[in-house]
């Protein structure tokens, strides 16, 4: 019970010491909740988005065959799809048409896709919300895209996608085959790519390899290459940012740093004044230590709620250009709240336990200073 | 209460400015006593106050206590001696916080903070609760009349006030003994002498006074059990 009092009292004294530098004070953890607010936002917006994305790609085709043409990606000729289906392990094989459609009014680049399966009627598309609202149009609205000869393709809005995450289909438009065809004058005896369906995974690199043999020229891509190939993305994208707030960072720990160890002629006389009324060194530590926990964890916790609340509650807008990785259609999408423990203890030991040991260890030069050294100041 | 025995102090031994502040000095101190310590500056007043208030050790000698509050010995031994020459730093710390009363020059307050949490600063490392010690600290400042300025802090208090603080804070851990380093220094005389009516005021309550001063105000304190003159770390008259 002694022992909690002594926490207790050394505490309460912390704090009231703490609030004498008030203006100091409270604009060292401004700076450092901002600090921590913004790598934690980071850190929050790139792993729900690997999340988001690494959900999304649960659906993706074991592998994608595409044909290399020169060295280029080249359409696929449907021939092929027999050819893989017959490699053992192959359940099944689809053909998948898509492309990319440049809108020159908007300036924006559309994903178009004819799908067997989601595909609309003929003179009907499905959109993402992104295009919608890049076209300013709803269902029932008529828009048109202009096709390889020049003439224009009247389309009628029939739905928005209704993709579990927008993050992928943004910018997606799905045609009917016919219009797809027509569109991009699309040859009927290809596809961009064919999907394959692997029964058993295990045997997925084994049967990329007979891919590989039986269809000279392709290149099949694993569903797993796919993940991590968008992780890798988000990373580096995760990485420039840092790099942009190392400056920040940089000149905080400078800043906190000096705050810290440069222990003014008033503290260690103070220091000084403390031992000489009975404080033990481990006493003015144990204040030292609670000085720095109360500033450090402070920021820690108001600035991990912060980016809690710009990622999750308002979609992370200081990032969202830089992170997202659209120029023009920006997914209007909520990500769902997910928080990595190792990463924010990492955050953790990065940031509050470096300021806790600035704090302490000048005054533990300080403190142990003779006691008597009070009664010659 | 309080017995040394050629007890000396020097400072940066073995360098070429070796200081010795203290040298060969035999003492015992009676509880209960007033002793006041006079002399010129560097005579050694100051550095003998600071060994007999376990704030540093003696080079040689020994200072020993006699029925002091401890919590590392037993109550059945509070009443025998205590050697406290050569104990460690952590002991000697709990030794000053729980018998010893400290009134400096300077009056060694701690700027920014309210003047009730002054008086309670040595008491906040000792485990005991908050409220305990919170309600002795607002007695104390009650019964030396400024318990209104509770509150204010202390660099904006009168010397008078300053000097009533930092006795309040002196006797908040109810110390055996009170040790007061040239504690008028920086006072009138009108206040000098109130200082020393409050002094013989604990003198008289059975508490151990040591005062080291050369205001003649203080040294010439009727009520003084023993005055001893110092001069060059050695005592030169009060040897007992």
């Amino acid at each position: 019970m002694q022992s909690i009092n002594r926490h207790y009292n050394i505490l309460d004294f912390a704090i009231a010491s703490l609030l004498r530098r008030k203006g100091k004070n409270l604009a060292l953890l401004t700076i450092y909740t901002l600090i921590v607010a913004l790598i934690a936002s980071l850190i929050f917006f790139v792993q729900a988005l690997k999340r988001e994305a690494a959900a999304l790609l649960q659906d993706a085709p074991d592998i994608v065959v595409q044909r290399l043409m020169a060295g280029r990606q080249d359409l696929i000729g449907l021939e092929n799809i027999d050819r893989i289906a017959a490699i053992r392990g192959v359940s099944e094989v689809t053909p998948r048409r898509w492309g990319y459609y440049y809108d020159p009014v908007f300036g924006a680049n559309y994903t178009v896709m004819a799908d067997a399966k989601l595909a609309p009627q003929a003179g009907m598309a499905t959109v993402g919300l992104g295009v919608a609202k890049n076209q300013r149009i709803g269902p029932g609205d008529i828009f048109t895209l202009t096709a390889a000869d020049n003439s224009l393709i009247l389309l009628n809005l029939e739905k928005a996608l209704p993709f579990e995450s927008e993050l992928l289909a943004a910018d997606m438009i799905l045609l009917n085959p016919a219009d797809f065809g027509k569109l991009f004058a699309f040859p009927a005896n290809a596809a961009t790519d064919l999907a394959v369906t692997v029964a058993n995974p295990r045997e997925m690199v084994t049967i990329a390899n007979k891919i590989v043999e039986t269809v000279p020229g392709s290149r099949p891509i694993m569903k797993s290459e796919i993940i991590r190939t968008y992780d890798a993305i988000f990373d580096w994208r995760g990485g420039m940012m840092l790099l942009v707030l190392a400056a920040a960072l940089l000149s905080f720990v400078i800043f906190a740093w000096d705050k810290a160890t440069g222990l003014s002629a008033e503290e260690r006389r103070e220091t000084g004044i403390l031992k000489s009324i009975g404080w033990e060194t481990g006493d003015i530590l144990l204040l030292k230590f609670w000085e720095g926990t109360a500033i450090s964890l402070t920021a820690f916790l108001t600035g991990v709620i912060m980016a809690y609340i710009h990622v999750f509650f308002f979609s992370a807008p200081l990032f969202a250009a830089a992170l997202k990785g659209w120029a023009v259609l920006y997914p209007a999408f909520h990500l769902k709240p997910f928080i990595d423990p190792y990463q924010l203890s990492t955050l953790f030991f990065l940031t509050v336990l470096p300021y806790t040991a600035a704090t302490i260890l000048p005054s533990w030069l300080a403190a142990s200073a003779d006691a008597d050294s009070a009664m010659r100041s | 209460m309080i017995d040394l025995f050629e007890v000396s102090r020097i400072f940066n031994a073995g360098k070429p400015n070796q200081f010795t502040a203290l040298d060969r000095v035999s003492l015992t101190i009676n509880r209960g006593e007033l002793t006041i310590l006079k002399g010129p500056s560097g005579s050694g007043k100051t550095t003998l106050l600071s060994l007999i208030g376990c704030m540093g050790r003696p080079t040689s000698g020994r200072i020993r206590l006699n029925g002091i509050k401890t919590s590392f010995m037993p109550a059945a031994e509070a009443s025998q001696e205590l050697d406290i020459s050569s104990l460690p730093e952590r002991f000697l710390t709990e030794i000053r916080r729980n018998n010893f009363g400290f009134i400096f020059q300077q009056f060694n307050l701690v700027r920014g903070i309210s003047v009730l949490e002054n008086v309670m600063l040595p008491a906040y490392p000792g485990g005991e609760k908050f409220d305990t010690f919170r309600s002795r600290a607002l007695t104390l400042l009650d019964n030396f009349g400024i318990s209104q300025k509770s509150a204010t802090r202390v660099e904006l208090l009168s010397g008078g006030e300053m000097q009533r603080v930092a006795i309040a804070r002196a006797l908040i851990n109810q110390p055996e003994v009170i040790i007061a380093d040239e504690p008028t220094a920086h006072l009138d005389s009108k206040l000098s002498i109130e200082f020393m009516k409050l002094i013989t005021g604990f003198r008289q309550a059975g508490k151990t006074v040591i005062i080291a001063s050369h205001d003649p105000i203080v040294y010439g304190e009727p009520l003084a059990d023993r005055v001893i003159e110092m001069r060059d770390g050695q005592m030169v008259t009060g040897q007992s």
